[in-house]
């Protein structure tokens, strides 16, 4: 037996599935709600998003897992003696990739390559010579790199994308078998109506999206075995299993940052809107102090003064995994310390709305306490927005995570993520010849989570703040009628 | 002048495809006023916007024509569109005070105009908007042109907005509920505005309303529309004379006034179908009385049965017109007596209001609204007490003091006895205690009830909060009772308000406020927000609760008809203060105060007697 | 109006005095000096003596709040508190851990700062002001679904992509700039060139979509449908009703914008080379120089409350209501 790592980042993810459980089974019994997720449910480019974001959210989930392996028992060591373990933290993740992630090289090395990025003194056949050497997991199977690489290398990718497009004819086939189960109608009728886009569920957008994601995956799968998918970083280590460890991370500094903001907000944010007066006054003083000190410099020093107590403590941790993490883990409650006074201010707004609503006066009226008015008539009624903010801050943070690790109050070096990726990519352009493939990892990975993210959030916001429908786009229709008003006149 | 054939307007809504107008046809001669009334979501307004082409992006006329002196404004291409709006065609909106450009001068948005439509520029055309200003009444004109909107007050606004839609002398007026945004006295003026102006400029004015009495006033011919449709055209003396479709009649009938007293008013039941439907049948089949099999077969024609009254409707088509009007007299039903005991619920003595005026970094206190100050009355036990006013004379501010729900926001002053207990001394278990004889019913059905909560738990908060003595069992019990006695069925128990129309939420409002058993209400506006048609209904329960339970209503509004037809006393405010107090029949008759009878005669009548 | 904003700058004085308090309590009390001593001069085993040494040399010996063994009014000046707390209001910001005088720094420094962030700032105001309106004109077309459709793209971008990018393409690949550096007079325009475009491009995305929000609310009020009714042109309805009214909730949005474009100025300047008050705080933050990270909140926080009154002001300007009531 392993023996089981419980990172506090781990446990609050854990809660947070439990929640986002518990809401769904709430949401599904409260007709409002009810109505407000159908929509978001029938919007396709959200829909896409979510099947996007389920993928990144069971990377995490997998990476959320952590055990120290068990060492095998060193030669003689009494059969009683206490277990060992390794002082590394592993997690499921890196169990599955163990491959890859043990894959290391010297040092850079370009995606898909077989051979090193630069030149090394080596001895071929008693003669020291300058050239590259062969990369050790970098196609290692083949006998001459120049004549079977090509050929390797397309045939692998087509039984890939074979693999990936079968698991994605099975997906399509067994989502429109359980739609026709669901609904009484044929199965062929079932895949016609998902062709035409008259499901009220896209499903032709997310299966689409979901074939994509499974051609992709095995490509990967087929190829990462033999090769650097997505190349070496400058001490040789796999790419893309970086990059996939970075989900990871910005997942956390997401979600927890996000809720980290909410008690502050929603406590100073109904306080000062329901009791208005002094209270507000005071509540207003100190987010505008909070807010007003640039939030960089906040995090700066917030971050220097975890960084003194965790040099302080070092016998608190046991690995370096589980240091790295708590510093990612008072990161993400930095961030929600300092970056809750937005959502304390939008909230204060709507409440000052809803008190001078009748039904909290007849509330009121009815000697309902404050602490009662405020939990039964304000909470619920502000949830909406808490919500909306909630999935539009997600990417900010994330996008926000970058620079802060550039700036070096971020996640510990030792922790994978995007910043740090994007850190080191900074020199590596700068190189001669250079090396452009880490970049495109962080920001193929980065915009693919970011641009999902707000594509649900924006489905999100429409749902529940139906004033922001307004606002979508909408394409011409062709001969939408005559004689429309002077706003849709096309210039 | 203005001819509308079969104008067709669809809107894209949540709800799916709405037909907000149906086939609407009219004429307007030139210096006639022709009135186009009907209750909310009638379509009027959208017909309005249609004519102009300003309908909001998710709308657009499917069908129809409109003519302008023979050209057809639904086939120009925008650019000539423009050259109509304003020019040949203009309009004045309902809410003077978001209908101005708040961030510019008045003179600078009627010199717009000007310079749009005609040759004038720069001096010439300040000077022609100082002249226009001057004929809306606006006094010193040189002066206020450049003042900017929120600057004037409601009526100087509205003036205004009049300028700014006749300042290029356009052939056809539309006045979208030009006045219901102002009070009463204001009304008054703007109307008599709006109908000098237009006999000088020979103007053909398309009004459209939801007042009766301001129609019979001012229009020569009337259209009434329901559900998107006109059910019935005729000269305004006609109209008024011989209402003829069962919804005109009806809603005769259920205008509350004087002569109503003492019995109930004829209300229409139900309420206005939603227009995202294909009607097989009359679209008030529903709600009529007169209903036969043949209206829900067809859609009735707009039948012509007397030269120039038309009506929608099967009663009119293949009979002769006398007995047809027979067919849909009202039944009335007189009122039991009110059950007045006497004794005095509520006594307000000196009462003053004053909300603090906070300035400076400290927010010191420098100064007072004085909302109420010193306003003195009583009322008793199964009696009405109706305190009117205009907006701002405090009237509100009264009945939300007296309800002690101002205590942290205003500093109160005076007494206020209910029941004989004096309410401002009271804190914690009293104060619960008193809550329980006094409740409020306010004016907006749809912010008085919490959106996230089930009827069940709405009506169960207040006992639960004020009756913790009362078991859950019987709680439950005694909430069913309630709904039937407002009229509901007690399946509406497990859902939310957004399922119930206006007239319906008012019911649970004051089921809610029913449920403590009080022995006050104080019903703020409520049917204010209402049709006439649900009006009447709210307004029968209102007086059918009132015998049953005794209970005395304070009943603040600004609406003299509902006074003139439910209070037993009349208070008449005015800035904060009391100007006339008495039984109604006095102040209605002999109003004393100077004020009163101002208001009195700015009120719009249906008769001008 | 006068009034008011001497009020608002007795407001910010306040807000100040939070800030300068807030900090101190961070950096000295969560933190003590022996900490910030140990953390300096490195080392898991730092004896007493470097500790006390190092504490003397900066004036951290002293104590926090009340000096009871000093003299008379020095019982209340001779103390961290005063000496680095209530000395920043008179711009007196004391030397740095490495001993520098942190005043003189920042006098040097806040030049070529200024001159990245306020063309920054303008320019980028003026250019997302013109592409939302033009995604506002261009409304129900498929010019705004794509312009939409890109702006959005751009928003999921990181504002560090857009330097890495832009230095890769126009100063390595165009070699159009120089990659990095700061000098005065013509070169300036050279160097500040590429900063500068980049700092209005990565912010375009996230904020033409704001301000087209801001635009749209106000296309649907009531006003606007008269200005229609006179028969006004879009053009004219756009520029002569819409963009006043918008430019009033643009200019509070503003005020937000302040702090990220000190964010900006932080990454932007370490990134180009240009010795400001961004890259100043960099090396502080990587040196681990509390002195001057603390003088930097105090200068940040003060030109973000000096940036909240001139909104204060310039919203006094364009909004007649307050102007003359």
């Amino acid at each position: 037996m392993p023996k089981l790592v419980f990172l506090a980042t781990d446990i609050v993810l854990y809660l947070l599935l439990a929640a986002m459980a518990f809401y769904a089974w709430h949401a599904l019994r409260t007709p409002t709600l009810r109505q407000a997720w159908r929509a978001v449910a029938s919007d396709s480019a959200a829909m896409s998003a979510a099947v996007v974001l389920g993928a990144f959210l069971l990377v995490a989930v997998l990476d959320s897992f952590h055990y120290r392996p068990r060492l095998p028992a060193a030669p003689g060591v009494a059969a009683g003696a206490p277990v060992a373990y390794s002082t590394q933290t592993l997690s499921v993740l890196d169990a599955l990739l163990a491959g890859p992630r043990e894959a290391r090289e010297k040092t850079y090395s370009v995606p898909l390559g077989t051979h090193q990025y630069s030149k090394e003194s080596m001895l071929v056949g008693g003669k020291m010579i300058r050239d590259f050497p062969r990369l050790q997991f970098g196609g290692p199977h083949l006998k001459d790199t120049g004549r079977d690489w090509i050929g390797d290398l397309v045939r692998r990718s087509a039984a890939g994308l074979a693999g990936g497009a079968l698991a994605a004819a099975t997906l399509w086939l067994a989502v429109a078998a359980l739609r026709a189960r669901g609904t009484g109608v044929g199965i062929r009728e079932s895949l016609r109506a998902i062709r035409h886009k008259t499901t009220y569920i896209p499903w032709r957008a997310m299966l689409l999206t979901a074939a994509a994601l499974a051609l992709f995956v095995g490509w990967v799968a087929a190829l990462w075995p033999w090769y650097h998918v997505f190349g070496t970083d400058q001490t040789g280590n796999d790419i893309l299993f970086q990059a996939i460890k970075s989900v990871r991370t910005a997942l956390v500094i997401g979600s927890l940052a996000t809720l980290a903001t909410l008690p502050f907000a929603i406590v100073f944010g109904i306080l000062a809107g329901y009791y208005k007066g002094r209270v507000d006054d005071v509540i207003q003083y100190i987010y505008t102090v909070l807010s007003s000190i640039p939030s960089v410099l906040l995090i700066a020093a917030f971050v220097l003064m975890i960084q003194v107590f965790i040099d302080k403590n070092p016998q608190m941790f046991e690995t370096g995994v589980e240091r790295a993490d708590v510093r990612l883990f008072l990161l993400s409650a930095i961030l929600g310390i300092t970056g809750w006074a937005s959502l304390a201010r939008l909230l204060r707004a709507e409440t000052l709305k809803l008190t001078e609503l009748e039904y909290v006066q007849a509330a009121r009226a009815f000697g309902v306490s404050d602490a009662g008015i405020m939990r039964r008539h304000i909470l619920p009624n502000v949830m909406h927005v808490v919500l909306i903010v909630a999935v539009l801050d997600f990417s900010g943070l994330v996008l926000y995570e970058a620079v802060l690790s550039y700036v070096g109050v971020g996640v510990d070096p030792s922790t994978n993520s995007f910043g740090t990726m994007i850190n080191s990519a900074r020199t590596e352009l700068a190189r001669d010849p250079l090396v452009w493939w880490n970049l495109l990892a962080a920001f193929a990975f980065m915009v693919t989570l970011v641009l999902a993210v707000q594509l649900f959030a924006s489905a999100v916001r429409e749902a529940f703040d139906p004033r922001s429908r307004a606002f979508r786009p909408h394409r011409a229709k062709p001969a939408a009628g005559r004689a429309r008003g002077a706003v849709t006149e096309a210039p | 002048m203005l001819r509308i054939e079969n104008l067709t307007t669809d809107l894209d809504s949540d709800s799916g495809l709405v037909r907000a107008v149906d086939a609407l046809s009219l004429t307007i001669e030139r210096g006639e006023t022709f009135a186009l009334v009907g209750e909310s979501g009638c379509g009027k307004s959208m017909a309005a916007l249609s004519i102009l082409r300003l309908l909001p992006d998710s709308g657009r006329v499917s069908a129809g024509s409109v003519h302008v002196d023979g050209i057809d404004i639904t086939q120009l291409p925008e650019a000539r569109m423009r050259d109509i709006r304003g020019r040949r065609v203009s309009i004045i909106f309902q809410e003077p005070s978001t209908s101005l450009n708040p961030v510019m001068t008045v003179g600078r948005q009627i010199t717009e105009v000007i310079e749009r439509h005609t040759a004038l520029r720069g001096p010439a055309a300040v000077e022609k908007a100082v002249d226009w200003l001057r004929r809306v009444g606006i006094a010193e004109p040189e002066r206020r042109i450049n003042d900017y909107p929120f600057q004037m007050s409601g009526g100087q606004k509205q003036r205004v907005m009049i300028a700014i839609a006749l300042a290029a002398d356009p052939d056809i007026v539309i006045a979208d509920e030009p006045t219901t945004a102002l009070d009463v006295t204001i009304q008054a003026q703007i109307l008599e505005l709006l109908v000098k102006l237009q006999a000088s400029q020979q103007m053909a004015m398309l009004l459209i309303t939801h007042d009766l009495a301001i129609v019979a006033q001012v229009a020569q011919r009337v259209a009434m529309m329901y559900a998107g449709q006109i059910v019935e055209v005729a000269e305004a003396k006609e109209f008024f004379a011989r209402p003829s479709h069962p919804y005109a009649v009806n809603l005769f009938e259920a205008l509350p006034d004087t002569s109503k007293r003492g019995r109930r008013l004829a209300s229409i039941p139900g309420s206005v179908p939603t227009l995202n439907q294909q009607f097989t049948g009359c679209r008030f089949a529903e709600r009529c009385g007169n209903v036969t099999d043949r209206c829900r077969s067809a859609p009735p024609p707009l039948v012509e049965y007397r030269p120039g009254h038309a009506v929608r409707c099967v009663l009119y088509q293949g009979v002769t017109p006398a007995e047809a009007v027979e067919r849909v007299s009202n039944k009335d039903a007189a009122l039991p007596p009110s059950s007045a005991t006497g004794d005095t619920v509520l006594e307000v003595r000196d009462y003053r209001v004053w909300f603090p005026i906070r300035k400076g970094l400290f927010k010191r206190t420098v100064g007072h609204v004085k909302a109420v100050d010193g306003v003195s009355f009583t009322l008793a036990a199964g009696r009405t007490l109706a305190l009117v006013g205009e907006s701002g004379s405090g009237k509100t501010t009264v009945g939300k003091a007296v309800l002690q729900l101002l205590r942290n926001t205003a500093r109160i002053s005076g007494s206020a006895r209910l029941a004989g207990v004096p309410l401002e001394t009271m804190h914690g278990e009293a104060l619960r205690c008193a809550r329980r004889t006094a409740q409020i019913v306010f004016q907006d059905p749809f912010a008085s009830l919490d959106p996230r909560m089930r009827v069940r738990e709405i009506l169960e908060e207040g006992v639960a909060s004020l009756r913790p003595d009362v078991a859950p069992g019987e709680r439950a019990e005694r909430v069913v009772a309630l709904l039937e006695r407002v009229g509901m069925r007690s399946d509406v128990l497990t859902r939310y308000p957004h399922e119930f129309s206006g007239g319906q939420r008012q019911r649970l409002a004051i089921a809610r406020a029913l449920a403590v058993e009080p022995k006050l209400i104080v019903a703020d506006e409520p049917t204010s927000a209402l049709d006439v048609s649900v009006q009447a209904q709210i307004l029968n329960l209102l007086q059918q609760l009132q015998y049953e339970l005794a209970v005395a209503y304070l009943f603040i509004t600004h609406n003299f008809g509902v006074v003139e037809y439910l209070a037993h006393e009349i208070a008449v405010m005015k800035e904060g203060r009391l100007v006339e107090t008495g039984s109604a029949e006095q102040i209605l008759n002999r109003p004393q105060h100077e004020y009163t009878r101002t208001l009195l005669a700015a009120v719009p009548r249906l008769s001008r007697a | 109006m006068i009034s008011y904003i001497i009020r608002r700058i007795a407001y910010g004085v306040l807000i100040l005095i939070g800030v300068n308090l807030f900090t101190f309590v961070l950096f000295f009390t969560v933190n003590t000096p022996d900490d910030m001593a140990r953390m300096n001069i490195g080392g898991k085993r730092v004896s007493p003596d470097a500790i006390e040494k190092w504490k003397v040399e900066r004036g951290y010996d002293k104590p926090l709040l009340w000096n009871a063994s000093a003299p008379g009014a020095d019982k209340l000046t001779n103390t961290i508190f005063f000496d680095r707390s209530v000395q920043l209001f008179a711009f007196d910001f004391g030397s740095s851990d490495s001993g520098r005088d942190i005043g003189y720094e920042i006098r040097q420094r806040v030049g070529p700062s200024i001159a990245v962030a306020v063309p920054t700032f303008l320019l980028g105001l003026f250019v997302v002001i013109v592409f939302s309106l033009l995604l506002v004109f261009f409304r129900n077309t498929y010019l705004e679904f794509w312009g939409f459709a890109i702006a959005v793209f751009m928003m999921a971008i990181s504002s560090l992509f857009y330097i890495l990018i832009g230095q890769f393409l126009f100063s390595k690949l165009l070699k159009l700039v120089p990659i990095s550096g700061f000098a005065g007079g013509t070169d300036l325009i050279v160097f500040l060139a590429l900063p500068v475009l980049i700092g209005i491009v990565s912010r375009l995305g996230a904020e033409a979509l704001f301000y087209r929000t801001m635009f749209l609310e106000e296309i649907g009020r009531d006003y606007v449908r008269t200005a229609r009714a006179k028969g006004l042109s879009e053009t004219a309805v756009l520029f002569r009703h819409v963009l006043r009214n918008a430019l009033l909730p643009i200019l509070t949005s503003t005020v937000a914008v302040l702090p990220l474009l000190f964010l900006g100025a932080l990454i932007m300047e370490s990134f180009f080379g240009i010795p400001g008050l961004g890259s100043y705080t960099i090396d502080a933050i990587n040196a681990q120089d509390f002195a001057i990270v603390r003088s930097m909140v105090f200068v940040g926080s003060l030109l973000y409350i000096i940036g909240l009154i001139l909104t204060d002001i310039s919203y006094t300007v364009a909004d007649p209501r307050i102007r003359l009531s």
